[in-house]
């Protein structure tokens, strides 16, 4: 487990035994006066699949945007991949893509952009061009959409096309900006053990934000927890803990395991006015004491039936004050 | 036959400015296609219009200088470019008021420069031509310049087509590539300009952005990919332009003057017609 910004303490090898997809060192990054994160540090292993989760506000936009060389960092490092391979070989899906209904591009357009989106000219029709994105879009389970205008798709049906739009440059680092967010709970599920999936088998290093640890559990190798600007990071039972959770907020954290789920609790009194989490999750701190339970999506439903890597704890939420 | 004739009436095709004018419509229309369907996925057929106001000014000035007003067009569409693109920088609603506090001035300085040509030439020919148009006025000897700049827009959208249509659907998709969006979308402006400008001298400055959005819009509702809609969009723009050349060469013989009615006229409405046609045949397909 590393601990960031805390205490600190051995990392545990990766279970893949690739090199690093990811390297990311003392990272500390200022935007406008203000410092967003501070010595962060983790890696991401070739194969695996990293959770970042965090509040909003946490930082995890931040940290993406960071380590795709959109924003300047202000001390530490970032290596992507083995050697140079540029910015354009990391895989991205940005935060609420909004594609119009009315917009001229099908599935497979939009991921013939992935492979050459900044190429200059206009792009030659060739067989191999083709073959590529047949078959991207076969491992994303998106075949059937090829032709259809990527507007008209439903959200979980957009959030594969544009994985496989990122998968398209065949890059080492895949990073996708909560790529859950405002799914339904069985699009939430089928598109977290996708990505478990393309990590796997295709031997790219997958990081994605989400406020929501639950979707994640059964597909998750490591965890990358972000507070305040901090992060810890580990295997989700090393990190998901109330002692670690509790030194990295500084704040007493409880973490509770019910139904199945877990919920990680935040104490009340550190911010009144704070309460910028989504409204459902406003309406579950309602209860005196914030521990409310989410009761969504039973595991049931999950295909992996709970028996990856997430081990003894099959789910989490985070619960807790909105911080800016 | 006979209504062959009468919508092809005699020395239609021999008439040296009809000749030209299916030329200039064509390509201006070409021009347009590309460029339209981006503007129209990019949201900014504002900006369009307010470049088509202010080339109003360009044409204007123009007629006061005797050069020939597709000049007046191009520099003046490409000084308001420029101009948005400096005032407003990165912010759409920036960028959304720098182009209306223009439009607003471009046009004052066009009713200045028209008053200044009709009191010096004592006519009101100047300002009908720059704002309504008249495309069978486009002498032979503005054609090379039409072409060349027709041919410089063409290239420079066809240079950029792939990030611009990526930073189009999404800019986080388009920087996380590492495309140079600023570059991306000043080049595409600059071929906006020059698609106004062509525009402004086909149908006038006022009507210049119905033959680039028109067709384009339309286009959306019919085709699934960019290319598709990019050739669905000339095919409609060189369609209405062409029948509104017919047209007006017809309404010689109409009345109440016999002098013909404005060729712009016919191919605005024309293009809505399209637009309508789309809309309804667009709905019905989504619908089945």
């Amino acid at each position: 487990m590393t601990t960031s910004g805390g205490p600190v303490s051995a990392d545990a090898p990766t279970p893949s035994g690739e090199g690093p997809a990811l390297d990311v060192e003392d990272l500390s990054v200022w935007l406008s006066g203000q410092e967003i994160l501070r010595g962060v540090s983790f890696s991401v292993a070739a194969g695996s699949l990293t959770g970042l989760i965090g509040e909003n506000g946490a930082g995890k936009t931040t940290l993406l945007r960071a380590v795709l060389g959109l924003l300047p960092i202000s001390s530490g490092k970032v290596r992507v991949a083995r050697g140079h391979l540029g910015r354009h070989s990391i895989g991205y899906v940005p935060q609420k893509v909004v594609l119009d209904p009315d917009l001229p591009v099908r599935a497979r357009d939009l991921v013939e952009l992935g492979a050459d989106g900044r190429r200059l000219g206009i792009p030659m029709r060739s067989g191999a061009r083709r073959a590529l994105v047949d078959q991207l879009l076969q491992s994303v389970d998106a075949s059937h959409l090829a032709d259809a205008r990527v507007g008209a798709l439903s959200g979980g049906e957009q959030q594969r096309v544009l994985i496989a739009h990122a998968l398209a440059s065949q890059p080492q680092l895949l990073l996708l900006d909560e790529p859950l967010a405002s799914l339904d709970p069985r699009s939430t599920q089928e598109t977290a053990s996708l990505l478990g999936r393309i990590a796997h088998e295709r031997k790219v290093g997958v990081l994605l934000s989400t406020h929501d640890i639950n979707p994640l559990l059964p597909v998750m190798d490591r965890v990358v927890y972000l507070a305040a600007g901090r992060a810890v990071s580990g295997r989700t039972e090393e990190v998901v803990r109330s002692d670690v959770l509790s030194a990295l907020y500084r704040h007493h954290v409880d973490v509770f395991h019910a139904h199945g789920r877990v919920l990680v609790s935040v104490g009340e009194e550190r911010s009144e006015e704070g309460c910028e989490l989504d409204a459902d999750d406003c309406a579950d701190r309602e209860s005196p004491n914030g521990d409310s339970l989410n009761s969504d999506s039973p595991d049931s439903d999950s295909p992996n039936g709970g028996g990856g890597p997430g081990g003894p704890l099959p789910a989490a939420t985070v619960v807790g004050p909105g911080q800016s | 036959m006979s209504i062959l004739h009468a919508i092809f009436q005699p020395g239609l095709f021999s008439n040296s400015s009809v000749q030209d004018a299916a030329v200039v419509g064509a390509v201006v229309a070409l021009v347009c296609a590309p460029v339209g369907v981006f503007t129209v996925v990019r949201g900014q057929s504002f900006a369009g219009h307010a470049f088509a106001d202010v080339t109003a000014t360009g044409g204007s000035a123009a007629f006061l200088l005797g050069v020939s007003p597709l000049l007046g067009f191009v520099v003046m569409a490409l000084a308001g470019a420029g101009a948005t693109e400096l005032l407003g920088a990165e912010r759409q609603r920036g960028r959304d008021l720098a182009t209306g506090v223009l439009l607003g001035a471009g046009l004052g300085l066009s009713a200045l420069l028209l008053y200044l040509t009709t009191t010096a030439q004592s006519t009101t020919g100047a300002a009908v031509t720059v704002l309504f148009g008249s495309i069978f006025a486009v002498s032979s000897s503005t054609l090379p310049m039409v072409i060349g700049f027709g041919a410089t827009a063409l290239f420079l959208v066809g240079l950029v087509y792939r990030p611009l249509l990526l930073s189009s659907i999404n800019p986080d998709l388009a920087r996380a590539q590492g495309a140079g969006l600023r570059v991306v979308g000043l080049v595409y402006v600059v071929s906006l300009a020059l698609s106004v400008a062509l525009s402004a001298l086909t149908i006038g400055a006022i009507l210049s952005t119905a033959l680039l959005i028109g067709p384009a819009a339309a286009a959306l509702r019919l085709a699934k990919s960019p290319g598709r809609a990019i050739a669905c969009a000339a095919v409609i723009g060189v369609a209405a332009t062409w029948a509104g050349i017919v047209l007006a060469y017809d309404s010689y013989n109409w009345p109440p003057a016999q002098q013909g009615w404005p060729v712009s006229f016919f191919v605005v409405s024309l293009v809505l017609a399209a637009y309508l046609l789309a809309q309804l045949t667009g709905r019905r397909a989504r619908q089945a």
